[in-house]
């Protein structure tokens, strides 16, 4: 046999990911088949593959299954209150322009109690990437309905099915003014890596929905099975429709999963349109705020 | 222990099999089927995925980029001896 193939040390060898997450914290808190870490998994793999400079990095998340991501993930990282993360990542991006800030949160926490932060944001093409884990539910708190809940799920506070027409998000930060929208599946693990690749190099307001199981409470609660019934679901039921037009991808009960990107345009982000204002206003008296950095 | 490849095998996994939680992700995406639950459980009680047709693992790592759990990954042949060098950074 060749010296490669066999009894090499395998069991010494580190997986790769490992020197991204606090190790003192693993295992993690999520439940067996919960897909909030094959979405971290797919977000530390672009990292890796960009070779991003981690002290270019912010992580700011809200709070949630979903918002321990800031605390596992070994770099700048911040657990705001529920609902803040993106007012936080707002001011940590104009303090520093230099960094790249990434929100990651919840469903229930970026468009429930933080969804005027969200729309403000988008507006305002403030230059953050917005990572929502959409689980159609708020895991944290036993499984209530939440904004993004499809029609006729049943959840611990809409025991006959929920009734609340949910928010069609790729929509929503489209019509707000989002300047890159996409959506996968944490079955979609490439397109899902290659999203975070490109949300980590776009400039402006970029938001990902991945859509991910939460097999202990909206699954249980549903009788939709384990984890991964809902990943086989995602794979059967999904279609990509890159371009799609956002109104078209609002999503039903267990039905079809419209997944792509669906939007890549350019705008000015804030600290760009407030550069050009002031500038034509005050011509060479204004000094543009956080441009020029890098020399 | 590593099952000792066969000729066909082009890669292998590494497992640490006491923080998988069983999610069973790994074992259903596999494209080449070569993994099983295991017959014991690990300390937390789970079953975790075993080699079960290791000529077929062709190391393309799709285990490790599915599992939620950070406790499988797959290896080519060919990149052990790159990845063994490369030191676990701090
Ligand atoms: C001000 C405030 N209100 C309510 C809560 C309770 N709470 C904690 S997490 C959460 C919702 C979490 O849902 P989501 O953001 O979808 O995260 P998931 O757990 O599903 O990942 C709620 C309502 C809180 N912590 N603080
Ligand atoms: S409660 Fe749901 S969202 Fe929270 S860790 Fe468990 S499976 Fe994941
Ligand atoms: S490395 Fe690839 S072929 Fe081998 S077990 Fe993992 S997914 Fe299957
Ligand atoms: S994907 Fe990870 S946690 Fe799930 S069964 Fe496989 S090794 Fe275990
Ligand atoms: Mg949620």
């Amino acid at each position: 046999m060749s010296s490669l193939a066999v009894n090499v040390e395998l069991p010494e060898l580190q997986n790769p990911l490992m020197p991204y997450l606090r190790q003192d914290r693993i295992p993690h808190i999520w439940c067996p088949g919960c897909g909030i870490g094959t979405s971290l998994n797919a977000f530390i793999r672009a990292l890796d593959e960009m070779q991003f400079d981690l002290n270019k990095l912010a992580v700011v998340s809200g709070i949630g299954c979903t918002g321990r991501v800031a605390g596992y993930l070994n770099v700048d990282s911040f657990h705001t209150t529920h609902g803040r993360a993106i007012p936080f990542a707002t001011g940590l991006k104009l303090g520093n322009p230099d960094l790249k800030v990434v929100v990651y949160s919840g469903d229930g926490d970026l468009f429930a109690i933080g969804g005027n932060h969200f729309i403000h944001a988008a507006r305002r093409n403030m230059d953050l990437f917005v990572v929502c884990v959409n689980n159609f539910t708020y895991g944290m708190t036993g499984g209530q309905v939440a904004p993004t809940t499809p029609l006729g799920a049943t959840q611990t506070t809409m025991p006959y099915g929920n009734f609340e027409p949910p928010f069609n998000l790729p929509y929503l930060a489209d019509s707000c003014g989002a300047v890159y929208v996409a959506r996968w599946t944490v079955y979609h693990v490439r397109q899902l890596t290659r999203a975070f690749k490109e949300g980590l190099s776009k400039k402006g307001f970029v938001f990902l929905e991945v859509l991910s199981p939460c097999p202990t409470l909206y699954s249980r609660r549903n009788r939709l099975g384990d984890g991964v019934e809902q990943l086989k679901y995602y794979k059967e039921k999904s279609v990509v429709k890159n371009g799609a037009d956002t109104r078209d991808v609002g999503l039903s009960f267990q039905g079809d999963i419209v997944v792509g990107t669906f939007v890549n345009r350019e705008r000015p982000t804030w600290l760009e349109a407030m550069n050009e204002h002031f500038s034509q206003r005050f011509g060479d008296r204004y000094q543009p705020y956080g441009v020029h950095r890098e020399d | 222990m590593v099952d000792e490849p066969t000729k066909k095998a082009k890669g292998t996994i590494i497992l640490n099999k006491e923080i998988c939680k069983g999610c069973s992700f790994c074992i259903d995406f596999c494209p080449t089927h070569c993994l099983e639950f295991s017959k014991d459980f690990n300390r937390k009680g789970y079953h975790y995925p075993v080699l079960a047709r290791p000529e077929d693992c062709t190391g393309c790592d799709l285990c490790g980029l599915y599992c939620p759990d950070y406790a499988i990954f797959g290896v080519k042949f060919k990149d052990l001896e790159k990845l063994a060098q490369k030191a676990p950074a701090a």
